[in-house]
């Protein structure tokens, strides 16, 4: 009965202070959301000129690629297409391979974990070096992000500091941190200080930018006027990575195009409002040329894209932009946590992800949805999230992944509502359950009895209340 | 068939029903006084600040005073003293290490303290690597929202432009507000 999630978030919420402060935390970042929201009068035509600059990009985008990979060439820009995740890592590795490159740094980017790069390029002993602080200190715990934008905000800072302390890190740079901050290390070692993390991470990290061969990014949007990539990041680890290496690679889902820079106006503004409930993100980079006397690369990276836009029910899924204010608001990822979805995203935008690039391993999180519809009204671009994961769930028994139990009880549920004479009995015996012990309903309803009790039948069905309340006034 | 033409291929394939440009004059967001707005919002949401100009005030004395214990100060922008020139370094490992760097920004918008700071130098690691940045802004280029802002930018020939907000940030750390995580600890904006 249970699935893949509710299995894996019920091993979540057995610790209660975690999951209350989890909750607690996403739920602020929802609320910052709704400020910045309530503060633009035009909030509404936004979200409506975002949704509907993506529609017609998406459906126009073979037009639009072409003239954004031959502006980009104009511009001197390396430009690459990858039709799938090996495709894609072949192609990293070609353009390292002939820079030589030993180190990379690289800019948090949701695309290079769909295609598993820092595995493969792992395997061919390159350093990579993830820059953004989140996603550097999972890097060096060795687990995943259990959220696209505040990958590690599941991680305290006593876990911080272990994880550094492991490393080297702080022996290394906690001397020089105390001093920038004025502070006595030993009192910031012991209140595991975030201040004092952040700069032992930021002399970490200025190190492996001095020393890195190739820079990596994603891209937040491509431009197809311009030929020009932008990236959206608050730490400036974007611009650090690419500013001082010689090689910048950019890569980027085909679906990150949008026409010119009265879309990208629009695409601005809603971004990190929507994400972390700022106004802006610090830093909005645009590329559009190499750097004197150094390469660009952009690799347009299909993997599945083009294939989801014939999809009829979900090719709407191709105007997400990756804020994150589906999961933000949804109890069910506010409550289960990251990792409780089989799928690397999370929350709603991941189920629907994760369906479309393999079901049979993703059902699971199909269950992980209470249908309240939160996730539509604030998306900014709005995809139809629940809806869609409504479709998924309609589609499971043909995909032979229905729950036998469910299944049996909706065939006899069905008997029953078929035949109103059945029924009626059924509904007039039902008060004899009152009678029985707890024990023994909590078995014959399991698992519908967890965390709670059964319901009081009443004496008298609504149906003869409301006859003999008629006859009554009769 | 390339890699290229097999994926537009199929995209051209998959494509259901297509969708026309939208309308994009709906009203936006303006300010009465786009100046202030734009003051208010940088000392507030971005943590910056701003300093402004006086007739007959000296530039390289507001920077001198903003920053007394800066011992390296790197820029390009004519009449700026500096220590290192970013046209001039070898290469931009040289320019680590800098206290200050000035940098001059075209288009400042009020409604997220966005300043548009394009590379007009040979170096644009001058604008990431300092500890503190100051940015010189004409009052008479704010403007109310990025709309105005996107009509209004120039890319420079360098090819690299991006819109700053106040100093380097992050809350990756149990959520909790930290200036200063990759790039600039701090930010002056020097309106004049």
């Amino acid at each position: 009965m249970s699935t893949q999630h509710s299995k894996k978030a019920n091993i979540f919420v057995k610790d209660t202070a975690v999951v209350d402060r989890h909750d607690a935390t996403f739920w602020a970042v929802r609320s910052k959301r709704d400020k910045m929201a309530h503060e633009v009068p035009e909030w509404e035509d936004l979200r409506d000129a975002a949704s509907m600059i993506k529609k017609h990009t998406v459906t126009h985008l073979a037009d639009y690629l072409e003239k954004f990979a031959a502006n980009a060439e104009k511009n001197g820009v390396h430009v690459h297409w990858a039709k799938d995740a090996d495709e894609y890592n072949a192609i990293v590795l070609g353009i390292l391979g002939e820079h030589g490159v030993k180190k990379v740094v690289k800019s948090k980017s949701m695309l290079t974990e769909e295609c598993c790069l820092n595995d493969s390029l792992a395997a061919h002993g390159i350093d990579v070096v993830e820059t953004d602080l989140g996603e550097r200190i999972l890097q060096l715990l060795g687990v995943p992000p259990s959220h696209i934008v505040m990958p590690a905000i599941h991680i305290t800072r006593e876990q911080v500091l272990e994880c550094f302390r492991g490393h080297g890190i702080i022996e290394k740079e906690g001397r020089k941190a105390a001093e920038s901050m004025h502070g006595d290390l030993n009192t910031l070692i012991a209140e595991a200080d975030p201040t004092f993390l952040t700069r032992c991470a930021r002399y970490h990290l200025r190190d492996n930018f001095m020393t890195a061969d190739c820079g990596m990014t994603g891209a937040n949007f491509g431009i197809a006027e311009t030929g020009e990539v932008v990236v959206c990041t608050n730490e400036g680890n974007a611009d650090m990575s690419t500013s001082i290496p010689p090689l910048h690679i950019v890569s980027m889902g085909i679906e990150k195009l949008i026409p010119d820079y009265k879309s990208m106006a629009v695409f601005q503004r809603l971004l990190a409002r929507n994400g972390t409930g700022q106004p802006t993100t610090v830093y909005t980079s645009h590329f559009r040329r190499p750097r004197p006397g150094s390469e660009m690369h952009i690799i347009l990276v299909d993997n599945g894209r083009s294939d989801i836009l014939g999809n009829e029910d979900h090719w709407q899924t191709l105007k997400c932009m990756r804020c994150g204010a589906c999961m933000n608001t949804c109890p069910v990822y506010r409550r289960s946590g990251g990792y409780s979805y089989s799928y690397f995203i999370p929350g709603p935008i991941g189920i629907n992800l994760g369906m479309l690039r393999d079901s049979d391993r993703h059902y699971g999180n199909c269950s992980a949805c209470s249908l309240c519809c939160s996730c539509d009204n604030v998306c900014p671009v709005k995809v139809d999230l629940s809806s869609q994961i409504y479709k998924w769930r309609q589609q499971l028994d043909s995909m032979h992944h229905a729950d036998p139990m469910k299944k049996t009880m909706s065939e006899g549920m069905k008997i029953m509502f078929d035949h109103p004479d059945l029924y009626t009995s059924a509904l007039k015996v039902a008060p004899v359950a009152n009678h029985l012990p707890d024990w023994l309903t909590g078995m014959a309803m399991k698992p519908w009895c967890y965390g709670h009790t059964m319901p009081v039948f009443a004496k008298k069905s609504f149906h003869q209340l409301w006859k003999s309340d008629l006859k009554n006034k009769n | 068939m390339t890699t290229k033409d097999t994926i537009l291929n199929n995209l051209r394939r998959n494509v259901r029903e297509k969708y026309d440009k939208p309308d994009l004059s709906f009203a936006k967001l303006e300010y009465s006084d786009p100046v202030a707005a734009f003051i208010q919002t940088a000392t507030t949401a971005a943590g910056a600040k701003v300093l402004e100009m006086q007739e007959g005030d000296d530039i390289n004395e507001l920077i001198r005073k903003s920053y007394p214990d800066a011992k390296t100060i790197a820029s390009n922008v004519p009449g700026i003293k500096a220590d290192r020139n970013p046209d001039e370094v070898c290469k931009p490992q040289d320019l680590d290490g800098t206290d200050v760097s000035v940098v001059e920004g075209t288009v400042g918008c009020a409604e997220n303290a966005c300043i548009w700071v394009p590379q007009t130098m040979k170096q644009r690691a001058v604008c990431f690597i300092c500890e503190y940045l100051v940015i010189i802004l004409d009052r008479r280029n704010i403007v109310n929202n990025m709309h105005e802002a996107y009509s209004r930018i120039e890319m420079p020939e360098m090819g690299f432009g991006a819109f700053i907000s106040g100093p380097s940030k992050t809350a990756d750390i149990e959520q909790a507000l930290v200036y200063g995580a990759q790039s600039f600890c701090g930010v002056t904006i020097i309106l004049r």
